[in-house]
């Protein structure tokens, strides 16, 4: 629902088709490229990742020891043995288990489907021509910086109306919008989908929908790939609106974290031992595909 | 063309089902299917963009205008502006719409300027480049609620562990929580903790899209670093910073995640010390079930940040056009 996952850059009308992105080539510009940093840039970089990684030191920290630990000065810097109790009891006490689960059923579903409508929708307004092209596009674009947030009370009544409250395709449906998707693919495509290929495939008489799944696709796949890679991390995320339309009876990870700060749990150790279970996955998915999701990041702030 | 080739060899239009291309029935229609079919492409998105997008945020309006209770949501009371009366008499609005203001620059200024600063080392030649550049990303990847659940516990009064190294270097622990000012930096830190990685990727791609012959002609002016920094660097940034500056003010001002769960109160401290706008809505509309009210104050959310991204548009041209002036 977050607007925010890559910041989107001020679409030139009409700007010609570029050359595919490479993110390499982009690199070969700026002040530094071929300063080598002294040892007081690494001295501060060091300290910057320092600050980034502490925080889930410390949840590693806090979730293996014993709430009795938490109140000890001076405090308790490393590792304790009871990660696998804390664990236990908070997968017994705030259902963490369901949670996660349903949190992967709602973030692959929303995945999935934006992937595909933004595709579609990217590649109609990328090089399609059809009337009110333009106008919907400028729509679109115009929404894309409203915080969705401050529709959620006609949100919470259509819903509420449909009867989904507590239901996951509460979230899942309206997670599907992603204005920063459609214009995130239509941008890769202008850029990366030369015209001359489908004036050549329309020639061998090849039908839209034909172009779409023998062309379009497989030179979509690597900008689908980091949408998608985006799409779920926001969607994991999604706190605002899952709190609203969702409780404790069907929660997401995110509910779930909720509940456990908001008093239902006492024991701090177990609040850190959910905290934990709640962020591993994304951090696995980072983990592995860190490199192109900061690839992805940087490659939306760059002028398309 | 190989690709080209595929496509000859595949199948024919499914659309195109009379007997050939020449047959002037099969291609009339087959040209209104083609004139058609774009629709059927944008159309998935912009059913749900419709239904779930678009109609509530201009829905948000109307409901304002109504009484409209949590667990009666289908009845609707005119009461005209009576929930912006009611909102604008009431001080916790007040409270809400200056706590948002007050931790929206201490979390934006200190965040933006920080990211800055890091994009500029970045942007040096550096030994593992890649894993600093996803290092620092991660505070992006981690959920609000729990980098605001680690926070709370870092932040706590008697036991956490900002306040014992404070202690060690020898003040008086603070108390985070009901002091105003310090549970607003509180609350900005996670802010300025999620944030910072990020927008210091967005900076260092703006960086390095700067031509690199405008370093060059710098140098041979004899500027120096600090001087290329000043007139190379930031003008050349401007844009992004612009973007990132407007991206950060609507995150602020819809600040929600941080100080609900800081201290797990919807009312944002004992005495409403941190809470926000977008947890005064919350509170309105779900702890206490006026959706009415809280809609009327997602409509004045909403009139704060077109005129706070107007503002921020205004000053980005006219500088522009001073820069270009000179």
């Amino acid at each position: 629902m977050t607007a925010l996952a890559a910041p989107p850059t001020t679409p030139e009308k009409g700007d010609p088709p570029q050359a595919p992105p490479s993110a390499r080539r982009i690199g070969r510009g700026g002040a530094g490229r071929t300063m080598k940093g002294g040892w007081l840039s690494y001295l501060i970089l060091g300290f910057a990742l320092l600050i980034s990684a502490f925080p889930f030191y410390w949840t590693i920290v806090t979730a293996s020891r014993s709430n009795a630990d938490m109140a000890k000065v001076p405090p308790s810097l490393l590792p304790g043995p009871n990660l696998i109790k804390n664990f236990e009891q908070v997968l017994e006490e705030a259902d963490i288990g369901k949670a996660l689960l349903n949190s992967l059923i709602v973030s692959g579903s929303i995945t999935i489907g934006t992937v595909l409508c933004c595709t579609l929708a990217g590649f109609a307004f990328a090089k399609l021509k059809f009337k009110g092209r333009n106008a919907l596009l400028t729509l679109t674009i115009g929404t894309m910086m409203i915080p969705p947030q401050l529709g959620v009370i006609p949100l919470f009544m259509l819903i509420a109306e449909l009867q989904w409250v507590n239901q996951l395709q509460a979230v899942i449906l309206p997670g599907l919008v992603s204005a920063f998707g459609v214009f995130f693919m239509r941008q890769y495509l202008v850029q990366s989908l030369p015209d001359e290929l489908i004036e050549a495939a329309r020639v061998d008489g090849a039908s839209t929908a034909r172009i779409f799944w023998s062309i379009v696709i497989p030179i979509a796949r690597p900008g689908m790939a980091v949408l998608g890679m985006l799409t779920f991390m926001t969607a994991w995320n999604d706190f605002f609106w899952p709190i609203i339309a969702l409780s404790s009876q069907e929660p997401t990870v995110q509910v779930a974290l909720r509940q456990l700060g908001g008093g239902y749990v006492n024991d701090q150790s177990v609040i850190m031992a959910g905290t934990l279970l709640g962020t591993l996955p994304v951090l696995l998915v980072f983990g592995l595909l860190g490199r192109q999701i900061v690839g992805g990041i940087m490659q939306g702030a760059v002028k398309g | 063309m190989s690709l080209t080739a595929t496509a000859k060899a595949g199948p024919r239009s499914p659309a195109g089902t009379g007997p050939g291309p020449d047959d002037g029935r099969g291609a009339a229609l087959r040209r209104t299917w083609r004139k058609a079919s774009p629709y059927a492409y944008i159309a998935p998105f912009f059913t749900l963009f419709l239904a779930f997008g678009l109609f509530p945020l201009l829905y948000t309006a109307f409901v304002s205008l109504y009484r409209v209770e949590l667990q009666t949501s289908g009845e609707m009371e005119w009461r005209g502006i009576a929930n912006y009366t009611a909102l604008f008499t009431d001080e916790y609005f007040w409270t809400s719409l200056r706590n948002t203001f007050t931790i929206g620059v201490l979390s934006t200024v200190p965040q933006l300027a920080m990211a800055l600063g890091l994009a500029h080392l970045l942007n040096y030649k550096l030994r593992g480049r890649t894993f600093i550049r996803t290092a620092i990303l991660l505070p992006y990847a981690t959920s609000v609620a729990a980098a605001t659940l680690v926070f709370a516990q870092l932040f706590g009064k008697d036991f956490g562990l900002i306040n014992y190294v404070i202690g060690l270097v020898g003040f008086d622990p603070v108390d985070w929580q009901t002091g105003t000012v310090a549970s607003q930096i509180a609350v900005s830190t996670i802010v300025i903790w999620r944030w910072t990685g990020y927008n210091a990727l967005i900076y260092l791609a703006g960086m390095q899209s700067i031509p690199h012959e405008l370093y060059e002609a710098a140098e041979m002016d004899g500027a120096s670093r600090w001087r290329q920094f000043l007139h190379v660097t930031l003008p050349g940034l401007r844009p992004t910073i612009v973007f990132t500056v407007i991206i950060s003010t609507i995150g602020a001002t819809q600040l929600f995640g941080e100080p609900l769960l800081f201290e797990g109160s919807i009312s944002g401290g004992i005495s409403h010390q941190y809470q926000t706008l977008g947890l005064y809505m919350y509170e309105q509309g779900w702890g206490f079930f006026h959706l009415g009210r809280a809609a009327a104050i997602a409509w004045v959310m909403f009139v704060l940040i077109v005129v706070l991204v107007g503002v921020n548009a205004l000053i980005a041209r006219r500088r522009a056009r001073k820069e270009a002036g000179r």
